[in-house]
């Protein structure tokens, strides 16, 4: 029997190019045992949930330095929920004001971190995020 | 069984499950997998293979919207290496395949290699049936970038796409055993370069002499245990490996590339010679199944305290390793 293992969908949506920051994570997630699918820049709501429903991820990472995670972030949730995807963790990372974090939580968005928390915090959140979903 | 009932349904959230409990090695998937079995074999399974960076996964991509225009639906397994330090990966076809996003007659599956050595995951050819039962026209698995040893494909798919891009190597590096040996379909991809045009050319070359000779193509090595399943091979001669050159960045030959693939599968189908791949690879299948219980049953069996005992006395030169497992076998 092999062991279950934990894997992990990282995505740029919206229009910025800069994807230094999400490579960097999934190359920590991957070094730290997980599978890392990467889809690369410029992805739409769309075209993340649909990656999340056929690599049956455990969760999702959005990285968004735009400026445009209020509208982006719920988006991507209410697509998983509606493909039957809504106990599957989104997490976000990148330039993100204080004040907005509140509401992306409210929103569903399980964890914010923005520039300066640590890669092992990061790995640390991922991976607990994983093991609880996957007893729901 | 409701998962089955499902995917057979059309339920892509159904499909991707099972893929990870067949991944997983969960024991519900060999449940499933049992049920489906008699509705495999519909499926046209095409594999691409090549080294790294030849273009494999845009290729894959630029051959599935030529198929979705002939209106075949494509179901996609991708795999790349898992690293053997970590056990990690990092699946990254998809970059590559943000075209094909948004069709529901296409599914793609990143996998990871997980620690298998042949080019494929120990799952994926599990994985290609239950995109065959779950009704996908044509079945596309992108091998781990290969070098020249890696071929398990050639067992799990019936029409075998080996891919070529120019500035490689010398015409040595392709007479030497291996890729070449397994092309059902020889692609040059980057036919923009204009190095493109050198590395056909010694590619036609090569595939000349090897017709020189063997004017019968060798078989695909197996092992041998189960040699005397196989039947006699047909008349030789039937399919003459065609070279297509490719720009999967413009898309230029893909739909020739598309319409050779689709020659081969109806070679296949005319002349018998699917059925006896099905024979060999059914062979293979089992044998190496077999070899994998075997092993485990054995490793059950053999007491750990005698065996790190022998391989003390392996390492103080005291006996053989070929005496030491002797041993462990005549006390069992």
């Amino acid at each position: 029997m092999t062991e279950r293992k934990i894997r992990v969908l990282i995505a740029k949506p919206g229009l910025d190019g800069h994807d230094r920051g999400a490579k960097v994570i999934a190359r920590a997630l991957r070094d730290a045992g997980m599978e890392v699918i990467y889809t690369g820049l410029r992805q739409t709501p769309e075209m993340i949930a649909e990656a999340a429903l056929q690599e049956d991820v455990d969760v999702v990472g959005l990285s968004i330095l735009s400026g445009a995670h209020m509208a982006l972030a719920p988006r991507v949730l209410e697509l998983l929920r509606d493909s039957g995807m809504g106990n599957v963790p989104v997490v976000l990372g990148g330039i993100i004001p204080p004040e907005d974090v509140p509401r992306l939580k409210e929103a569903g968005i399980s964890a914010v971190f923005g520039p300066g928390v640590s890669m092992a915090e990061i790995v640390k959140t991922i991976r607990g995020l994983a093991v609880t979903g996957e007893q729901s | 069984m409701t998962l089955v009932e499902n995917l057979l349904g059309g339920d892509r959230r159904a499909l991707a499950r099972l893929i990870s409990q067949i991944e997983d090695d969960a024991a519900s998937a060999g449940d499933a997998l049992a049920a489906l079995f008699s509705r495999t074999g519909r499926a046209h399974r095409v594999g691409i293979t090549g080294a790294p960076g030849t273009g494999k996964s845009t290729l894959v991509s630029q051959i599935t919207r030529e198929l979705r225009q002939r209106g075949k639906t494509v179901g996609i397994v991708a795999v790349d290496p898992s690293s053997p330090f970590s056990g990690g990966a990092l699946l990254g076809d998809r970059v590559r395949m943000r075209d094909l996003s948004g069709d529901p007659g296409v599914f793609i599956r990143s996998m990871a290699s997980r620690g298998n050595m042949g080019g494929l995951a120990r799952a994926t050819a599990r994985v290609m049936r239950v995109l065959d039962a779950a009704g996908f026209d044509v079945v596309l698995v992108e091998t781990v970038g290969v070098g020249q040893l890696e071929m398990d494909i050639a067992r799990h798919a019936q029409t075998i796409l080996v891919v070529e891009a120019p500035g490689l190597g010398d015409e040595v590096q392709a007479i030497k055993a291996g890729l070449l040996e397994t092309a059902d379909v020889l692609v040059v991809n980057k036919s923009d370069d204009p190095r493109a045009e050198s590395t056909l050319a010694m590619l036609r070359a090569v595939l000349g002499l090897n017709r020189q000779v063997h004017s019968d193509r060798p078989e695909l090595h197996h092992g041998g245990l189960f040699e005397a399943v196989l039947p006699e091979r047909p008349e030789a001669g039937g399919w003459e490996v065609p070279i297509c050159a490719t720009s999967a960045l413009t898309g230029e030959g893909v739909p020739e590339l598309v319409s050779a693939m689709e020659a081969h599968y109806a070679y296949l189908r005319s002349s018998g010679e699917l059925e006896r791949r099905e024979r060999i690879s059914a062979a293979a299948e089992l044998e190496s199944l077999l070899r994998d219980t075997l092993l485990a049953r054995l490793l059950e069996k053999i007491d750990a305290a005698r065996l790190s005992e022998l391989v003390e006395r392996v390492v103080r030169r005291e006996i053989m390793p070929q005496t030491a497992v002797e041993r462990l076998l005549d006390s069992l």
